[in-house]
């Protein structure tokens, strides 16, 4: 479990670091070794001409494609449409984050896949879709397509154990609008989830991989030992 | 490594806090015991945390004259036909039954800080160990030139909800064709600074489907005010040419009511008006000012405890409470509450005690699907609650986005009243 959350750091890393020299998008990856890859994602997802929903939405143009699909006729779940509507874009940093550990990204994704932990697979599948994004002129190569350093976030940090009574504390901010019996009518639960899901996306709302304006103001101030306080309360609570 | 890590972090935390907080634990007589006027989004939310956490070590007392609470946050929803009014009203049955909280629907009309007790309309007079006032906000007499609360069954404030709001209601519904809707907003401070522009989105809603030559007139004394980007791009998108708003500069801040003949005078020039929604300046409740606990309009406190600055004893919550950077909203009273809670339990029991954190948002309804909000983090420092860091929403933001802060207003207010009420 802690090695997992290490690798995820790692992605975070990619984040952090996106601020790095811009590279040409044929950099991404090796697009040949991606195709092979992209072999593991094919028995739900098509690319290329003619490619249709699937199991998983169809990944032609995915780059710059906003999350939910904007009415693309696939049936997304409601954490994948809330990121959507949230404001999150399949750019290359965010797509990476994704192919990386799909929870940390979108709670309640039905993409019940692992996630691709050597950092040049993800890289080499992303530079084969980037292949099928309609015009990679048009893709802004600033950012996105920065290489980024790996930063390695100490394990100590990541193995912290939160002290549910303080997090019962904390939960009072949480409560004002998430409710504690679970309901998510228009405010998703977060009640009873497993600590590393709820320590992962509470670090992506922190860095700002996650979009939504309201949390990164709330986990902006927390210390990782504040969300590890958290996730031990709320996973907890009945 | 995690079992050293966990042992830290928990003592790490508790110890800090336990320090801070002088015990003065329960007089002689028992049981410590805490008394809240007004049961409101302050009062109500730290009857349930101090009821709920010191598992039946302190005697809650809340006093509160209505038998249903009707919330002023969605009370606009309900004046643009968004909500039912029993919606937005609730009781106190699970505060008593499954709390443990003594429920007194009554007035408190004195406060006596030298016996520490307060004494109710009915006659009873309660001891208190710590006493929490979140009473909310009365109107300032003569803020207003020709208006006085005798008024407000001819022209509406609507700024607590419930009767007033119905009536608003009711007005906004029989205006005739064509005719003209006034609101005379609030100076600077008062209880949630949207409020009144959210107020007008509604109402205009209301009247674009209704009565679409109607015309809405806001004389404001401020010469800006909450959100107005966005408000006035939605004004200009969903009801262009409908809404006029007078501020300072056109003689917004000089204005004159009649009641009688209804008619609302602005610098001079008179009009008549169907209906006349005055919202005027506010204060402290004033059983603040009974008890001796303001300065000026509103009582004072400091940020880690809530404590008045007068009184030790007394904690302020909510709109009736001066602090620093903090809106008066319902969001934030809920915040003070869990803050006042947490110290006030640490006081009388022992228990542990955090470094305060306060939270806000606020959202506004513009028009169907159309959700906009502003939030922000605080922290207590010995000075006042400072702001940390905030968001607003942005205009020209895509329907997918607005419709999805919309939802979100729902599902917060499912879980703010939930917090308040249990
Ligand atoms: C139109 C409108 C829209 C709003 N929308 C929002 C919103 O969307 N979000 C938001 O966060 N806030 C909103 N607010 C603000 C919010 O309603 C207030 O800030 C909040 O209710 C303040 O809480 P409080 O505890 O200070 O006072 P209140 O909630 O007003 O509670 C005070 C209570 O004290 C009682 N009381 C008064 N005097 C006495 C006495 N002497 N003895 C016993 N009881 C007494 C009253 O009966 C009342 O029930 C809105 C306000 C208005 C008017």
């Amino acid at each position: 479990m802690f090695r997992e959350m290490v690798r995820y750091f790692m992605a975070i890393g990619v984040v952090i670091g996106a601020l790095a020299v811009p590279v040409m998008a044929d950099h991404i990856g090796d697009a040949e070794k991606g195709a092979k890859i992209f072999k593991k994602c094919a028995s739900c997802h098509r690319v290329g001409e003619g490619a249709t929903h699937r199991v998983g939405p169809h990944l032609n143009g995915i780059f710059g494609r906003p999350a939910g699909g904007a009415g693309d006729g696939f049936r997304y779940s409601k954490g994948m449409i809330r990121a959507g509507n949230d404001g999150l874009i399949w750019e290359l940093d965010k797509l990476e984050a994704y192919l990386e550990n799909p929870k940390a990204l979108v709670s309640g994704t039905r993409m019940s896949f692992r996630g691709l932990k050597s950092h040049q697979d993800r890289r080499d599948v992303l530079a084969f879709l980037r292949q099928y994004s309609d015009n990679p002129a048009d893709i802004p190569e600033a950012s996105p397509t920065a290489a980024p350093p790996e930063v390695v976030l100490s394990p100590e940090t990541l193995a912290l154990v939160g002290d549910p009574e303080y997090g019962e504390y904390l939960a009072n901010e949480c409560t004002s609008c998430h409710q504690r019996d679970g309901g998510d009518a228009g405010i998703p639960s977060i009640t009873q989830w497993p600590t590393e899901d709820f320590v992962i996306a509470l670090h992506a709302y922190k860095v700002k991989i996650r979009v939504h304006p309201v949390m990164q103001m709330m986990a902006g101030r927390l210390t990782d030992e504040e969300i590890a306080a958290l996730a031990a309360y709320f996973k907890d609570l009945e | 490594m995690t079992l050293n890590r966990r042992a830290f972090i928990g003592t790490g935390a508790a110890v800090a806090a336990t320090l801070s907080a002088p015990m003065v634990m329960g007089a002689a007589h028992g049981k410590p015991r805490v008394v809240v006027v007004g049961g409101g989004a302050g009062g109500a939310t730290v009857a349930r945390y101090i009821a709920k956490d010191s598992k039946g070590e302190i005697d809650v007392t809340l006093i509160e004259p209505t038998r249903k609470y009707y919330t002023c946050f969605f009370s606009n929803l309900y004046i643009g036909g968004f909500r039912q009014l029993s919606s937005i009203g609730h009781t106190y049955g699970t505060l008593a039954a499954e709390y443990g909280v003594n429920v007194v629907h009554d007035w408190a009309v004195g406060i006596d800080r030298d016996a520490k007790t307060v004494s109710l309309a009915g006659g009873a007079v309660l001891p208190y160990d710590r006493l929490v006032l979140s009473p909310g906000i009365d109107f300032i007499p003569g803020g207003v030139n020709g208006w006085d609360v005798s008024s407000q069954n001819k022209m509406p404030h609507a700024y607590k909800a419930g009767s007033q709001t119905e009536l608003l209601k009711a007005q906004l519904e029989s205006m005739p064709q064509g005719g003209t809707y006034a609101m005379v907003a609030p100076p600077n401070p008062f209880r949630c600074p949207p409020g009144p522009y959210e107020r007008v989105s509604m109402v205009a809603h209301y009247l674009k489907v209704n009565n679409p030559t109607a015309k809405i007139l806001i004389a404001d004394p401020k010469p800006k005010f909450s959100k107005q980007a966005l408000f006035q791009e939605a004004w200009g998108t969903h009801y262009d040419g409908m809404i006029e708003w007078i501020g300072p500069d056109f003689g917004g801040d000089n204005v004159t009511v009649n009641a009688d003949a209804m008619t609302l005078d602005i610098d001079g020039e008179e009009t008549k008006v169907d209906v006349c929604n005055v919202i005027p300046a506010m204060k402290a409740g004033r059983i603040c000012e009974l008890a001796g606990v303001t300065e000026g309009n509103w009582a004072p406190v400091g940020g880690h405890t809530m404590q008045s600055r007068i009184d030790e004893n007394i904690h302020v919550l909510g709109d009736s409470c001066s602090q620093g950077d903090m809106p008066k909203s319902g969001f934030s009273a809920n915040s003070q509450a869990k803050v006042a809670a947490m110290a006030i339990r640490g006081a009388l029991t022992g228990s542990k005690v955090f470094p305060a954190k306060f939270s806000n948002t606020c959202w506004s309804l513009l028009e169907t699907d159309d959700g906009i909000k502003v939030g922000a983090t605080y922290e207590a420092t010995d000075e006042k609650i400072a702001k940390v860091a905030g968001f607003i929403s942005k205009t020209g933001e895509d329907a997918a986005l607005r419709k999805a802060t919309y939802e979100e207003s729902v599902g917060w207010y499912a879980g703010m009243t939930a917090d308040m009420f249990g």
